[in-house]
């Protein structure tokens, strides 16, 4: 096994969704660049869009909603913990970004007139556009690629960013998942677009890889920018799904929503207003499961042959095609039986939640020539599109850098620290097997981080985490696919510490299920209407409060709880926990 | 059914002429080419049944089931 380096002048470390548009963009910026796309797995198929998406959840196309109604939508939805200003940079390029996708070949539904098909799913405005055939998105972005002339290497996995003497970016490492090989990739600036923590929580299944998420995003960029020194931000307020059971894929009320489908529980009965997702949405999907109505179903059975071979025409080819089979395999049809849901596991993503690392409207990090876009940047509720959006800022502001930016020298300690790391497990021949130290670790956090979360679970959770810390020392892989594999278990338990520390900071309850303290019961916006911050500070993770920026949209009264009123029923109020009101800002 | 989730039907499988497509496309990188026979194979049960390897595969011998513990 050997060890390369190489120097570019702008990484980007994830070939996804926001990973592709930040390198064409930096490239487009300036062609001059270097610009070189770093992929775990094979750009051509990578990421949550791997398939292609059912639509884009977060549009705002003229004439249907404005950048400041998003704006609102997302700081009600998400409990007023927002920085305004970074969901704005999203909101305001939206609509181009729509625009640029669609002149690309990317296919959105449209009406007769040629103006786009939007339909309603958040609780206030408008922001859904199909994508019925969204399944050439990769391939789009794949010729955009090539186009522009971007380097990109394939099967390489990023473990630690290279830091110059002034905490400044100086690169990164990565190693080959089919050599062994170690890579130094030196440049002026990196973004990080590696996608969620998905590999956080078991799923109920006990399938390892039955996620939601992709599971190839198993948290290793949150544990890179951690161990950079960079901000991460509202760790504790958590990804939970309501999905398909077993199966773990979205349910996709936002597609059936529209056609007449819902939400009911086994009674047949709606329960809940509005089917976005939301923690409030998911606390009342909790009470329905865990209450004497559960299960929880998707109800389709009473809608016309004509939507239900729509409905199935759309949902078992694009995004999880292989869902189809999966109810073939149950002998469940739409037209007869509806569909048993459940909550998933816990994830950290921005892109679904708000966990991420702190960016600002630049898509800057905290740490200098280091940017994030994506599901793990912090920009609540961004989704695809805001994957798309911040990838073309990241890719601009880092072009933008270069031109300042020295190439910084590398430090050969870090370099030799690191590869020992990284090639640790290939040497020691009888060790623990990485998938049965990945098992121990994710059922633990099920056990508990799972919320309703509970102060002294918690601490136990921490204490295991770090016993799992040991274990760490203990992993062998006996090649370099088993290496990937143990090289993941280090970050996934990263992040659960990060989920247990930063839970257990926030001593109040917010966000319904999603960071839901059963010994603090009560949101309380006096003490902890702040973001929490997480770093690392000699060597130990630290949570710190940072205050909100403030608001540049102002919130109406009667808007700041919609969102905790979702529960249709006349029950709704001795079922809900008293929550206050927003504090005016 | 075999005891992986993914099947590849080895009369279609034309790796043995230098076809790598599923194995390339593989998001979990869990396919591989079984160099004595020529055929492509599930390697590794580490499956998000996305499909990517049945979609792509000129000649149509890949199939993926649901892992059985999801089914
Ligand atoms: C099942 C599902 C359905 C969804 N449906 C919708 C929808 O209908 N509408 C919508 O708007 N949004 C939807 N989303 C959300 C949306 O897909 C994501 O928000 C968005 O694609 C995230 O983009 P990303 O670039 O951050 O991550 P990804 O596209 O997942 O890309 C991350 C990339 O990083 C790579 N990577 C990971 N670790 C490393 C490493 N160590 N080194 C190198 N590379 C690495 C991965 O292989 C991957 O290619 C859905 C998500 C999922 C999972
Ligand atoms: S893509 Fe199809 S033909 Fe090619 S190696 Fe795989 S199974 Fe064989
Ligand atoms: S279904 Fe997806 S994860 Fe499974 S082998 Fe095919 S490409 Fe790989």
């Amino acid at each position: 096994m050997q060890t390369q380096t190489q120097t570019v002048d702008v990484l980007v470390i994830g070939g996804g969704t926001a990973g592709p548009m930040a390198a064409v963009k930096a490239k487009e910026a300036n062609p001059a660049l270097k610009v070189l796309l770093l992929e775990k797995a094979n750009v051509k198929r990578s990421g949550a869009i791997s398939m292609g998406m059912d639509g884009l959840n977060n549009a705002i196309v003229p004439g249907h909603a404005t950048p400041e109604q998003y704006v609102k939508e997302i700081t009600i939805a998400n409990d007023g913990i927002v920085n305004q200003k970074t969901v704005m940079a999203y909101a305001e390029n939206s609509f181009a970004m729509i625009e640029e996708l669609d002149r690309w070949g990317v296919k959105f539904e449209k009406d007769e007139t040629g103006d786009y098909a939007m339909r309603k799913v958040h609780h206030m405005g408008t922001y859904v556009l199909p994508m019925p055939e969204g399944h050439d998105i990769k391939k789009v972005l794949y010729r955009r690629l090539k186009r522009a002339r971007i380097e990109i290497t394939n099967r390489l996995v990023a473990t630690r960013l290279l830091l110059a003497e002034d905490g400044s970016i100086a690169g990164a490492m990565a190693f080959d998942c089919r050599s062994g090989d170690f890579h130094i990739i030196r440049a002026k600036a990196v973004i990080l677009a590696t996608g969620a923590a998905g590999r956080l929580g078991l799923p109920s299944s006990g399938y390892l890889f039955g996620t939601y998420e992709n599971p190839t995003n198993a948290g290793d960029g949150y544990s890179m920018a951690y161990h950079a020194g960079a901000e991460l931000s509202g760790i504790e307020c958590f990804q939970i799904n309501p999905l398909i059971k077993d199966y773990n894929g979205p349910a996709c009320a936002y597609v059936t929503g529209p056609l007449g489908g819902y939400t009911a529980n086994n009674k047949g009965e709606r329960f809940i207003e509005c089917d976005y997702w939301s923690g409030q949405m998911m606390m009342e999907f909790y009470r329905e499961l865990e209450g004497g109505n559960g299960p929880v179903f998707l109800k389709l059975d009473h809608l016309a042959e004509e939507t239900i071979q729509n409905i199935e025409t759309i949902l078992h080819s694009n995004e999880r095609p292989s869902r189809g089979r999966f109810h073939e395999g149950r002998g469940t049809d739409y037209r007869e039986q509806m569909v048993e849901m459940h909550i998933s596991e816990i994830g950290l993503c921005s892109g679904h939640s708000a966990s991420g690392v702190w960016v600002n409207e630049f898509a800057e990090t905290t740490v200098k020539g280091l940017y994030a876009a994506g599901d793990l940047a912090c920009v609540p509720h961004n989704y695809m599109l805001g994957a798309f959006v911040y990838g073309k800022i990241a890719g601009e502001s880092a072009a933008a850098y270069c031109a300042q930016a020295p190439l910084a020298e590398v430090d050969e300690i870090q370099i030799a620290t690191e590869r020992e790391r990284v090639w640790a497990p290939l040497s020691r021949p009888d060790g623990l097997p990485p998938l049965q130290v990945e098992y121990k670790l994710r059922r633990m956090v099920n056990d508990y981080l799972q919320p309703p979360k509970v102060t002294r679970k918690m601490e136990i959770g921490l204490q295991r985490f770090e016993e799992i810390r040991h274990d760490l020392d203990r992993l062998s892989a006996s090649n370099p696919h088993e290496l990937m594999r143990a090289l993941e278990v280090h970050a996934i338990r990263d992040c659960a510490e990060m989920a247990a520390r930063a839970s257990l900071y926030r001593t109040e309850s917010r966000w319904g299920l999603y960071h839901n303290r059963v010994d603090y019961p009560a949101r309380n916006d006096e003490d902890w209407f702040v973001h929490v911050q997480l770093k690392k500070l000699n060597g130990e993770m630290h949570c710190f409060k940072r205050p909100i920026e403030p608001y540049i949209i102002e919130l109406d009264e009667q808007e700041k709880t919609a969102y905790q009123k979702l529960r249709i029923s006349k029950d709704a109020l001795s079922n809900a926990r008293e929550q206050d009101t927003l504090t005016s800002v | 059914m075999t005891s992986v989730p993914v099947r590849v039907n080895e009369d279609l499988c034309i790796a043995e002429k230098g076809c790598t497509v599923c194995v390339d496309v593989c998001p979990l990188d869990v396919l591989a080419i079984d160099i004595v026979k020529g055929k492509a194979f599930m390697k590794f049960d580490e499956c998000w049944y996305c499909m990517p390897c049945e979609k792509d595969c000129p000649t149509g011998a890949v199939t993926v089931d649901i892992p059985y513990l999801l089914r």
